[in-house]
C-alpha cells in the first residue's frame, strides 16, 4: 500500500515538472505541426521541444497571436477554430469554434480583444481575450446583392483598432473596438483584389498588396480623410506576369534601414520601397517568387523563402550591400521563418523534411535540427510586444 | 513461364511507379493546392473542390481550368508543373472524393 502510494506520489509529480519549476516566457514560442492538429512548444536558449498539445483541429496554414504576458499563444485554425494555448503547463486552455473557414487573426493593443479574419462567413469576430467570448461581428458584406467578401489582411492598429482587407470587394476596412461590443467601420477603396495587408511598425500606415492590378494600396490611419491611394502602381510594368502557384504574404514583412522590403507578385523580385514617400528605390532579382521577406531584427538581413516549385531554397539579402549574400538549401518545402528575440538565430520550417533547423544568421551555418511533423508556421513571444504581429 | 514472370515483373514495377507519382499528386494537391483552396479542400481564396461543391460540372472544363489556370482569377495555370494525364487523374479524383495523404 505504502509503496504503492509512493509510486503515485512520484508519478504526479514527474508530470507536474513543467508547472513547478517557475520560468519566463520571453524565448518561448510555437511551431505548428499538421498532424492530429498539433502543436510544439518550444524555447530558443535551448533550442529544444518543451511540450506537445494535440487536438487543435485543421491547422493547415494556421497563424498565432500572443498573449502581452507572453503565456499563452491563440492559435486561428483553418476549420474556424479558435484554441488558447498556456505556453507554460502546455495544456488548452479554452477553445472555440468560430467560423466555418478561417485564416488568421490579431490581438489589440490593450491585450483584451482578439479578433479573428474569416473567409467563410466573410468577416471579423471580436473575443474577449481572457475568456474567449464572442463580443461582436463585423460581416464583410458589400454591394447591393447581400454578397460577403473574404477577409485578408488583418492587423491591429493603436487605440484598439483593426485594419483589414475585403478580397472580394476590393476595399479597406478599419474598425474601431474601442467599444467592443459597437464597432464602428470606415470603409476605404482600395483596388482589385487586394491578397493580404501589413501595418507598419509605428501602426501609422496600412498596405494591401492587389492581386488583381499593379500596386499596392496604402492607407496613412492618422488622416484616414485622404483615403487609400495606390503606390508602386506602374512599378514592374512592362514585365510578364509569371503564374502565381502561392499569395505572398505581406505580414512578418521587412522595413530595415528607412526602407521597406516587400515580396513583388508574379516575378522574382523583392521590391525596396523608401518608406519615407512610398516611391520604389530599388528591385533585387531573387531565386523564385518570395513569399516571406522578413527582416532580421536589427534590419541588417532580410531573409527570403519561396513559393513552390522553388520552395527548396532561402536567400539572405544583405540590406546595405542591397544584394542577395546567402543562398541556402535548409530542406524540402520551406514553409515560414521565424528569429529569435534580438536575432542571432532564425527557425526555418522544412515540412516535407519534417523537421525545423536552426541557422546561425552571422555564419549562416545550421545550429541544430528538431524533428517535427510537418512543421508550418512558426511563432515566438516577442510578437507580443510588436505592433502588426 | 519465365516470359510470363518477366511480364508480372513490369507490371509490378510500372504499378509501383504509379503508386509513387500517385502520392506526389495527392502530396501536391492537398499541400500546395491546398495552399488557396485548403488543405481539406474546403476552400479558401480559391473556391471549394469538394465533389459537392464540383457537383456535375464536366471533367474536361476542370482539368482545361487545371492545366491553363483562370485568367481574371488568382487560379494559376499548372500545365508547366504537371502533365495533362496528373490533371485528368487529378480531377477525377476530386470528382470522387480526394484522398488522405499517407
Ligand atoms: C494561388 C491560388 C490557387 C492555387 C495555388 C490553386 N488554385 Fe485552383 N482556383 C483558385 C481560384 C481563385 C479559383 C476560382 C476561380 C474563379 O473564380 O472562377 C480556382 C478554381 C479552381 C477550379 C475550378 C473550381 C470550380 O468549381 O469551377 C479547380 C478545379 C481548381 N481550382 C483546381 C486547382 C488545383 C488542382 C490546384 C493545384 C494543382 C489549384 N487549383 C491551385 C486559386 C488557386
Amino acid at each position: 500500500m505504502m509503496r504503492w502510494f509512493t509510486l503515485l506520489a512520484a508519478s504526479l509529480l514527474a508530470g507536474c515538472v513543467q508547472m513547478q519549476s517557475v520560468r519566463g516566457t520571453g524565448d518561448l514560442g510555437v511551431v505548428i505541426e499538421r498532424a492530429n492538429g498539433r502543436v510544439a512548444v518550444v524555447e530558443t536558449t535551448g533550442k529544444t521541444v518543451l511540450g506537445r498539445i494535440e487536438g487543435l483541429g485543421d491547422l493547415s496554414h494556421a497563424s498565432v497571436v500572443f498573449s502581452r504576458d507572453g503565456r499563452y499563444a491563440y492559435v486561428f485554425g483553418r476549420d474556424g477554430g479558435l484554441t488558447k494555448v498556456d505556453l507554460l503547463t502546455a495544456t488548452i486552455a479554452k477553445r472555440v469554434m468560430q467560423a466555418g473557414n478561417s485564416i488568421g487573426g490579431a490581438i489589440s493593443q490593450d491585450g483584451r480583444l482578439v479578433v479573428a479574419q474569416n473567409y467563410q462567413p466573410g468577416g471579423i469576430k471580436v473575443f474577449d481575450a481572457a475568456s474567449l467570448e464572442l463580443l461582436s461581428e463585423v460581416p464583410a458584406a458589400y454591394g447591393t446583392e447581400g454578397k460577403h467578401s473574404k477577409v485578408v489582411g488583418l492587423a491591429d492598429l493603436t487605440g484598439n483598432r483593426f485594419a483589414y482587407a475585403l478580397f472580394d470587394a476590393g476595399q479597406i476596412w478599419v474598425t474601431d473596438l474601442s467599444d467592443p461590443r459597437n464597432p464602428k467601420t470606415e470603409k476605404f477603396a482600395a483596388g482589385n483584389q487586394p491578397y493580404d495587408g501589413l501595418v507598419t511598425p509605428d501602426g501609422r500606415h496600412y498596405l494591401a498588396g492587389l492581386f488583381g492590378e499593379d500596386g499596392i494600396a496604402l492607407l496613412d490611419t492618422w488622416r484616414p480623410q485622404d483615403g487609400a491611394r495606390k503606390i508602386l502602381g506602374g512599378y514592374g510594368r512592362g514585365q510578364e506576369k509569371l503564374p502565381v502557384f502561392k499569395m505572398p504574404h505581406l505580414r512578418g514583412w521587412a522595413m530595415a534601414g528607412g526602407n521597406a522590403y516587400l515580396p513583388a507578385i508574379g516575378s522574382h523580385e523583392v521590391l525596396v520601397v523608401d518608406a519615407r514617400n512610398w516611391q520604389g528605390v530599388h528591385r533585387i532579382p531573387v531565386k523564385g517568387q518570395p513569399v516571406f521577406v522578413m527582416a532580421r531584427p536589427d534590419g541588417r538581413q532580410v531573409w527570403v523563402n519561396f513559393a513552390f516549385p522553388d520552395n527548396g531554397w532561402v536567400q539572405v539579402i544583405d540590406t546595405v550591400a542591397g544584394k542577395v549574400v546567402q543562398t541556402l538549401e535548409p530542406g524540402k518545402a520551406i514553409l515560414h521563418m521565424e528569429f529569435t528575440p534580438r536575432g542571432e538565430a532564425v527557425w526555418l520550417s522544412a515540412r516535407d523534411d519534417n523537421k525545423v533547423v536552426v541557422y546561425d544568421t552571422a555564419t549562416f551555418k545550421p545550429l541544430t535540427t528538431l524533428p517535427m511533423q510537418a512543421p508550418s508556421g512558426i511563432f515566438f513571444t516577442t510578437r507580443a510586444a510588436r505592433t502588426g504581429f | 513461364m519465365k516470359y510470363a514472370a518477366a511480364i508480372a515483373v513490369g507490371t509490378l514495377a510500372l504499378a509501383a511507379h504509379a503508386g509513387e507519382r500517385e502520392a506526389e499528386l495527392i502530396r501536391l494537391v492537398r499541400q500546395d493546392c491546398g495552399s488557396c483552396h485548403g488543405m481539406t479542400l474546403k476552400g479558401g481564396l480559391g473556391l471549394p473542390l469538394t465533389p459537392e461543391a464540383l457537383g456535375d460540372k464536366p471533367a474536361d472544363s476542370l482539368v482545361s481550368t487545371v492545366m491553363n489556370g483562370r485568367p481574371g482569377t488568382a487560379m494559376p495555370p499548372w500545365k508547366t508543373i504537371i502533365s495533362e494525364q496528373d490533371a485528368e487523374w487529378i480531377v477525377k479524383r476530386l470528382l470522387e472524393g480526394f484522398p488522405e495523404e499517407k
